[in-house]
């Protein structure tokens, strides 16, 4: 059997030695090929560069322009430094919004993160009951932001909404928002948790389908609680979706402003003006385009710091 | 310890999935062989209580727990994809399952753990992550969690298809030292009719939901009841030729031998013969002949698999030994001795006849 290779094989001398990877019809393959150098790369990538210009840049650096100088009027400007940005970090009323702003967050992430992720894994993991649950789920994400605004202004209001009238004649509560600022407070974060809450939980709940299901037949074979299960195994692969959850959440509540201005105006008092709120009243209201400028590039940096902080110990944690 | 099903049906989205499935298996590890969705893993979740039966009923030692929740089983299961806990170390994932078990010692975990990671070669690995083993060392992880409470019945299903050809080859020789004694029930399926053979268990040989043949699996690769088992345990596949008895011989592409049995005239045939059994030197008389063109050598390096191109359009491909060149487009004559080839009647596949000159592996 070993002289076997001589008979039939052929000249193995200048034929094509032919193995599984080969071309079948032993067609010689160019092997070696010399790339012709072109710039047509920078044309690919140009249409990119002038829109990112054109809508972030180029308004990014209008602000910076602004925030260092005083305007007067379009030909009557004085560079003034860095004066803005030190008025607007003295300012006691920004001071008092930026506190409250984060606290706002705080609140929002304590809640809507451990929130959306139990209403995830409560959500059925297959069936026909799946699509329903995502339709339910997904609806205050549908609705405009100034819409989610007015149906809870409505709503939580003492004289004609449900909601305000049911705590105030039935609960028996003394609750307006309008006059009391803790009922405010707890109003818009209300409303927040309605609306966003329904996000953390979609993103939660592709986190968990994703996990094959011999694990959790790995842990019912091993008597495991739904404690141990979720601890174990849900929440390990939950890391990569809650990091982005917590990250969208924390930069959209800093960042948050249609709804409390639709259903409170910043008020009663400052009780719920926010940075945003405050902003737009400088910029927009006051037209006071050096001080908003220098106000805005801080607030940009603040969210920018506060998420890389995240971001970098969110990664981190539990490698 | 003993394990019975009693006519298992599992149906699933209009499909039967099994079909009556009648087994008895005792201690020790029985192989269940078969292609892919051929109900291996299915029949695995029935045993184990994660797949309640559509009809039939599971017995272990005389106690039917076909109702009985997997939580209450004494059942361990080993997954194709390598199941651990992530978040835990590996000694705490050994332990796991000992902790959740009630009835086992407290004091004894500990010992418990250490020994059945010494077994499965992972003892100084207890630290880790998961993440952080290869994938080799992740399986031996998820079978010594397998291993380290001690079941009636131990599942394993396709454990080594994930992992790499040298991996497997090694896992392949611990577990079946470990499992060929057990004095549980061992069920391990493989669709790798090399690791049936390698573990020369009593076998179940599974298609399409029916249980297709049970026994030594060295008796069946000899002598395959049907066309069905042949090719379960033939790696690499069978080569199918077409037959025709006439007049005491069989005819197949211009070529004829005398018919190992009695057939009627007319019948029509399908003749199998394993790629090794082709040669391409004539090996003495009496042997078939099959003018072929080459297409293609494939060298694997121990062998080399030549696809032939026969004149009816057929494929026929020939294991031979060692490194060989071969120019495709050449013509070539293969070589297959009859006393080499299965004769399968064409519509049953059942075997009808072959001259029994496989070697036989009891010897």
């Amino acid at each position: 059997m070993t002289e076997q290779s001589v008979t039939v094989a052929g000249s193995p001398v200048g034929g094509e030695i032919v193995t599984g990877a080969a071309p079948q019809d032993g067609t010689p393959d160019s092997r070696v090929s010399v790339k012709p150098k072109n710039n047509r790369a920078w044309l690919l990538v140009l249409p990119v560069v002038v829109s990112v210009a054109f809508t972030a840049v180029i308004p990014l650096m209008t602000v910076v322009n602004f925030s260092v100088q005083d305007i007067f009027s379009p030909d009557d400007r004085i560079f003034v430094g860095l004066e803005w940005f030190r008025s607007v970090a003295r300012d006691p009323e920004i001071r008092a919004a930026f506190v409250r702003t984060l606290l706002f967050s705080a609140q929002v992430l304590l809640l809507e993160i451990p929130l959306g992720v139990a209403l995830a894994v409560a959500m059925p993991r297959r069936g026909v009951w799946v699509s329903v649950a995502l339709v339910i789920v997904a609806l205050p994400l549908l609705i405009p932001w100034n819409v989610v605004g007015t149906i809870w202004q409505i709503f939580a209001r003492a004289d004609i909404g449900l909601g305000g009238w049911t705590i105030n004649n039935v609960l028996g509560i003394d609750f307006n928002y309008t006059l009391d600022s803790t009922d405010a407070w707890i109003t818009v974060l209300i409303m927040d948790i309605w609306h966003w809450t329904p996000l953390v939980a979609l993103l939660a709940y592709a986190g968990l389908r994703s996990i094959p299901d011999p694990y959790f037949q790995a842990a019912q074979i091993d008597g495991a609680s739904a404690w141990s299960t979720f601890r174990h195994i849900q929440l390990p692969r939950l890391r990569g979706v809650l990091t982005i959850a917590i990250l969208l959440r924390f930069m959209d509540s800093f960042m948050i402003y249609t709804e409390p201005f639709v259903v409170t105006g910043g008020g009663p008092g400052n009780a719920t003006s926010f940075l945003s709120i405050l902003l737009s009243k400088v910029a927009v209201g006051q037209f006071d385009l050096g001080p908003a400028g220098a106000f805005s590039l801080l607030y940009f940096l603040v969210v920018q710091i506060v998420s890389y902080v995240f971001f970098t110990v969110l990664t981190r944690s539990g490698r | 310890m003993a394990l019975v099903l009693d006519g298992v049906r599992v149906r699933q989205r209009g499909e039967t999935w099994l079909h009556d499935i009648h087994l008895e298996l005792s201690s020790g590890m029985t192989t269940l062989v078969g292609p892919m969705a051929a109900g291996k893993t299915t029949l695995m979740r029935v045993v184990g209580g994660l797949l309640p039966p559509d009809a039939g009923r599971v017995v272990v030692n005389g106690k039917d727990v076909t109702a009985i929740s997997v939580r209450k089983r004494s059942v361990a299961f080993v997954y194709q994809q390598f199941i651990n806990y992530p978040s835990l170390s590996v000694y705490e994932n050994i332990a796991s399952p000992l902790r959740m078990a009630r009835s086992f010692p407290k004091k004894d975990i500990d010992r418990r753990v250490r020994e059945v990671a010494e077994i499965m070669g992972i003892g100084d690995l207890l630290d880790r992550r998961p993440a952080e083993l290869s994938g080799g060392q992740q399986q031996r992880t998820a079978i010594a969690r397998a291993l380290a409470r001690p079941v009636d019945v131990l599942l394993l299903d396709e454990p080594l298809a994930n992992l790499d050809f040298k991996l497997r080859e090694q896992l392949r020789s611990d577990l079946k030292n470990m499992f060929l004694d057990s004095p549980g029930v061992v069920l391990y399926s493989t669709a790798d009719p090399a690791e049936a053979l390698t573990f020369a268990s009593p076998t179940v040989v599974l298609g399409e939901g029916r249980v297709l043949d049970v026994g030594d699996v060295a008796d069946m690769y000899a002598q395959p009841p049907t066309l069905a088992v042949a090719a379960t345990l033939s790696d690499p596949p069978l080569n199918l030729l077409p037959g025709v008895v006439r007049e005491g011989r069989i005819e197949c592409l211009g070529s004829s031998f005398p018919s190992p049995g009695a057939h009627a005239s007319g019948r029509n045939v399908v003749l199998a013969v394993r790629p090794h059994q082709v040669t391409i030197q004539r090996s003495g008389a009496g042997v078939l002949e099959f003018p072929a063109e080459i297409r293609l050598a494939e060298v694997t390096g121990s062998s080399t698999f030549l696809h032939l191109l026969l004149v009816d359009g057929r494929h026929l491909v020939a294991q031979l030994p060692g490194p060989q060149l071969f120019t495709p487009g050449e013509r070539a004559m293969a070589y297959v001795d009859p006393a080499h080839i299965f004769v399968f009647d064409e519509a049953g596949g059942r075997l009808l006849a072959t001259s029994a000159a496989e070697v036989d592996l009891h010897g």
